[in-house]
């Protein structure tokens, strides 16, 4: 992987609540365009790297980072790097659905109308909710309260939501794992479509889905004296599942642990 | 979880042990019979051939139920798909052995071209590799594993051997050309049964090592 095409690449980057570390000494270089899963055993620091890509550690008191996240060759952390933008540009779609308690139609323009959107606002609702698969399925209804959907359907309005403000990436945090099959197949589809305008990482507990939608996986656990996490396998996906080359991945990823 | 996928991953590996002694038997067994012209017991080789299509039938089916309800990755992926793999590569020895009782039965009243020697040998020695060959395969040793298809030059050898003794018959008298050519067939199915085991010890070192490739640089099937 050529670092042009990597969108973030973490530099020796350890992350801490307080004194605690919970994620220490990760280097990876996340592909444009593609989809990375992280997995591993809960506790591993898994959401914690994920949310370090768009600053939302930050959200939670004392949080505080060495090392560095580079996001197309700029260090995210420097201190005239505003987190709001960054948030923007990184959007993120949270294990539990998170609609506003608006209409459908505001849930999606919202967030654009707020960062100065002047365009077309229905245009952009439409082909963000297009985008998300949902349009079919709320084109009549957009007046309505984006609660009123099923729970797989406001997790796309959220993808809706994520992607009406254009950013480059989209965090996925368990996505699906509140989810029927179904919907989750729906989720699933729709990651294929949008990695072809989107780089998108994903942690998921759910190996299975870990090897069916992504490219590359990135395979934490708690290592060291310190038990902190760390990136201890990081390959294409296809490599993590049927010949890993950590004896500690195999072990998780079939099941002996974890 | 991990117990119960265990335990069937043992009985399968059981299974296909059971699956090999059987066409370990069959290959021995058909060229035995051709060798005493036994016509009865080259019909029990067709007896024991679909007992052998059953297992493997059987054996394809608790794979693909253990990939459904286990979902495998890794090295347990690994292993049930080259079980699946050496389950089929079992079977088509076992056809070998089953071409080689119908030689005996349509040769019908005719005498051997000449008294069987060397095709024992060859039986012998296929058997053999192939027996060890799946003991390679279950206890997934590598080492053995590669160390087994160089063994396949002596079968190759004693088929050159077996050939053109035969074609010396057929030069000196062309009336022996059906005679010979039904031993050459024999031959030539025991020496794929051979190229087979190569197969089979792939599949190990695949297993032990996630590595896919020939052991021989050579492939036999399109050089000859």
């Amino acid at each position: 992987m050529t670092e042009t095409n990597s969108v973030f690449e973490t530099r020796s980057l350890s992350i801490f609540y307080g004194n605690f570390m919970a994620v220490t000494d990760v280097n990876i270089n996340i592909p444009r365009h593609k989809i990375t899963a992280i997995i591993g055993p809960s506790g591993c620091g898994k959401s914690t790297l994920l949310r370090a890509f768009n600053r939302m550690n930050e959200l939670v008191p004392d949080t505080h980072i060495h090392g560095e996240v580079l996001f197309e060759g700029q260090n995210l952390y420097e201190k005239n790097v505003d987190p709001v933008e960054v948030r923007y540009r990184i959007g993120m779609v949270f294990q539990k659905a998170n609609p506003f308690p608006k209409s459908i139609y505001e849930n999606v323009a919202w967030a654009a109308r707020i960062h100065g959107f002047k365009g077309d606002m229905d245009e952009l609702v439409e082909s963000s909710l297009r985008q998300a698969a949902l349009w079919d399925e709320v084109k009549d209804i957009l007046k309505q309260s984006g609660l009123s959907l099923s729970g797989g359907q406001q997790q796309r309005l959220c993808i809706a939501r994520a992607i009406a403000v254009k950013p480059e990436v989209i965090l996925m945090d368990e996505p699906a794992s509140a989810l029927d099959p179904i919907a989750t197949l729906k989720i699933e589809e729709l990651m294929q479509e949008l990695k072809q305008k989107y780089t998108i990482v994903i942690v998921t507990h759910n190996m299975q889905q870990a090897a069916r939608v992504s490219d590359y996986t990135a395979m934490m656990m708690l290592t060291g004296e310190t038990r902190a996490g760390t990136v201890i396998e990081f390959e294409a996906t296809n490599k993590i599942f049927t010949r890993p080359s950590d004896k500690r991945t195999e072990d998780y990823v079939t099941g002996r642990f974890g | 979880m991990r117990k119960t996928f265990e335990t069937e991953i043992q009985q399968l590996k059981d299974e296909l042990l059971v699956l090999g002694s059987m066409v370990e038997q069959q290959i021995v067994g058909s060229v035995e019979a051709l060798k005493k012209r036994d016509i009865d017991a080259s019909r029990r080789i067709y007896e024991i051939d679909l007992q052998v299509n059953a297992r493997r039938y059987a054996i394809e089916e608790q794979v693909m139920v253990a990939i459904a309800t286990q979902q495998p990755m890794a090295h347990d992926l690994r292993l049930l798909a080259s079980i699946l793999e050496v389950s089929g590569e079992l079977e088509r020895m076992g056809d070998y052995a089953k071409g080689i009782a119908t030689i005996n039965i349509r040769m019908g009243e005719q005498p051997l071209l000449k008294p069987l020697i060397d095709i024992p040998r060859m039986a012998q020695k296929g058997a053999d590799m192939l027996h060890r060959a799946l003991t390679a395969f279950i206890n997934e040793d590598a080492d053995a594993a590669r160390a087994i298809p160089l063994e396949d030059d002596e079968v190759d050898n004693l088929y050159t051997q077996v050939y053109h003794e035969l074609m010396m018959f057929v030069i000196q008298d062309a009336k022996t050309i059906e005679r010979a050519n039904w031993l050459l067939w024999v031959a030539h199915n025991l020496e794929r049964v051979a190229d087979r085991v190569t197969n089979i010890c792939e599949r190990t070192v695949f297993i032990a090592t996630g590595e896919m490739k020939e052991i021989r640089a050579t492939d036999d099937e399109n050089s000859k």
